[in-house]
């Protein structure tokens, strides 16, 4: 492989980590739970890019593996899984509660970031020359984004995506720095994504029969009167 | 010497002649997608020589500046395009006098006088136009800045001419993360200050929705033609910018020969086509946005900008 293959690949692991990031800051700042739902497909097939473009630059058959495991599992099964378990309500209704508006949560969350580069880089640093990459400060990044979105978002499904976008960002940065680790460690991680995924969505939709509807903010008052709230904001 | 002097003007003239071909081949492709036959492409043409030859009515109350600020709308652009890549790739005889940044600051201009002339008459749209489109204006300043900023720190100038080689020397640098952001950043730019469909709707003629629009309603005759020229003009500077400067070189002329630089003149409206082709999709497939959305919108395409700068800034 010459010069100036080895410095395309890197750039376009690079543009696809770049991507990813963007990916996640649309996950924060998007309003409908299907589009969080789009992007969050969207970073997982360009998790599974970088992870065969990083496995072309260095040659190791082991990342195909893993590229492969998460085109199957994020993709395609984890929305096949919600749209089984979840109630359709969440995807029709259009505008889901933020603690934040969405400028404010967008200005934090691009601090956040900044943040996760200075503690990113000297890390990789510190781990070796060869892990100097976009992917270890971009998963870190993408990872403080993930628990961003947990922390602002009030419904369910949102909450769900934020926690998958936390296990992106932290494969991201798995696969720059165990290139060789073996296929069924990966294995084990996807099912046990899946297993998440599954019992949220059932949670979820125990949640929407007790107290009609699946935006969780409204269980932080207890009070008699917002199961009836809630059940208003259900309607269309 | 000679030469230069004369491609230099030469590039002046194509932005002068061919931006309204460019709005004129939109609305036709834009009514085309809607299953319409639409005008047709040189409509704009006829538009503008309609214009000239009618009367041009200018209210007793308004002072200097609403009679001044059509030739500086007019003016600016043409300027831009002696200092801008047009259709070369080296730089021409007045390329010294301004940077990309000079280049904004003169665009900047001619907005600045439009939105003092819609205030000037006593037309209660003209304000509500002009505050609108600053408020559009200065949510896309820091955008344009951070770009500008990336843009001078990956190449290390703000010469554009430096700057359009450094995107494919080498090749690989085209697919640097920086660069696909900025450009993703700038097409949400264009379609901010060219008043297009996410935040604005150049063919809505309801006076209470306009942001771009209503700055110019007090114009008649000549004045509205120099006024809406100068507006197509402005939109083709911006398009020359962007995909000669950010996206990529290619097409341009690099010999110094009328045949290079002719031959340019195809190739970079091909360019634009293409690019238009792009904008109609953009523009079919979303609504106008609610205004106090924009705001969000103009914070993705900051976010996207910052992220370009963060990629550049940390990769080894």
């Amino acid at each position: 492989m010459n010069e100036a293959t080895e410095q395309l690949l890197e750039n376009l692991n690079a543009l696809a980590t770049g991507l990813f990031l963007l990916t996640a800051f649309g996950i924060v700042a998007m309003r409908q739970a299907r589009a969080c739902l789009n992007l969050f497909i969207l970073q997982s097939l360009l998790l599974a890019a970088s992870a065969a473009l990083l496995g072309l630059r260095y040659g190791s058959g082991h990342l195909y593996g893993v590229a492969l495991v998460n085109l199957i599992s994020k993709p395609i099964i984890v929305p096949w899984l919600l749209r089984k378990t979840s109630p359709a309500e969440i995807y029709t209704r259009r505008e889901i509660d933020q603690v934040l508006d969405i400028p404010t949560a967008l200005l934090i969350a691009l601090a956040l970031v900044i943040g996760a580069y200075f503690v990113g880089v000297p890390l990789a640093d510190a781990v070796g020359p060869e892990f100097r990459g976009p992917n270890v400060p971009i998963g870190i990044a993408v990872l403080l984004l993930g628990a961003f979105t947990l922390t602002v978002r009030r419904e369910a499904l949102s909450l769900l995506i934020g926690l998958l976008v936390m296990e992106n960002g932290a494969f991201l940065t798995g696969i720059s720095i165990a290139r060789d680790l073996g296929v069924l460690v990966e294995l084990a991680i996807a099912t046990d994504g899946l297993v998440i995924v599954f019992i949220m969505g059932v949670l979820v939709r125990a949640v929407q029969k007790q107290i009609g509807t699946t935006a969780v903010g409204a269980l932080s008052s207890l009070k008699e009167t917002t199961a009836a709230t809630g059940t208003d904001e259900a309607q269309p | 010497m000679r030469e230069r002097i004369l491609f230099n003007v030469l590039q002046a003239a194509v932005v002068l002649i061919f931006a309204p071909l460019a709005s004129g081949v939109l609305s036709r492709l834009k009514e085309m997608v809607q299953s319409k036959r639409g005008p047709s492409i040189f409509q704009p043409y006829r538009d503008l020589w309609k214009l000239f030859h009618k009367d041009e009515f200018v209210s007793e109350d308004s002072s200097w500046i609403f009679r001044f600020t059509p030739y500086v709308i007019f003016v600016t652009p043409i300027f831009v395009a002696l200092l801008i890549p047009v259709l070369t790739s080296y730089p021409l005889f007045f390329a010294f006098m301004g940077d990309m940044l000079g280049g904004g600051f003169v665009l900047a201009l001619g907005g600045f006088f439009a939105t003092l002339a819609a205030v000037d008459t006593a037309n209660p749209y003209g304000p509500i136009g002009a505050s609108r489109t600053r408020m559009v204006g200065f949510l896309a300043e820091p955008v344009f800045m951070i770009v500008f900023f990336t843009v001078s720190f990956v190449a290390g100038s703000t010469i554009p001419y430096i700057v359009q080689q450094k995107w494919v020397t080498p090749l690989a640098n085209f697919f640097a993360p920086s660069h696909v952001l900025l450009v993703l950043a700038f097409v949400m730019l264009i379609l901010a200050e060219g008043g297009r469909i996410p935040v604005d709707n150049p063919t809505g003629h309801f006076e209470l929705a306009m942001i771009d629009e209503s700055k110019s309603l007090e114009y008649s005759g000549r004045g509205f033609a120099l006024v809406k020229w100068g507006g197509q003009m402005k939109f083709f500077v911006l398009l020359c910018i962007f995909l000669n400067v950010l996206l990529m070189p290619w097409g341009l002329a690099s010999e110094q020969t009328y045949a290079a630089v002719l031959l340019a003149i195809p190739l970079v409206l091909f360019k634009i086509l293409c690019f238009l082709l792009v904008l109609v999709v953009i523009e079919s497939s979303l609504s106008k946005l609610r205004l106090f959305r924009i705001a969000e919108f103009l914070g993705a395409a900051f976010i996207t900008s910052v992220a370009a700068m963060i990629a550049q800034v940390f990769l080894p």
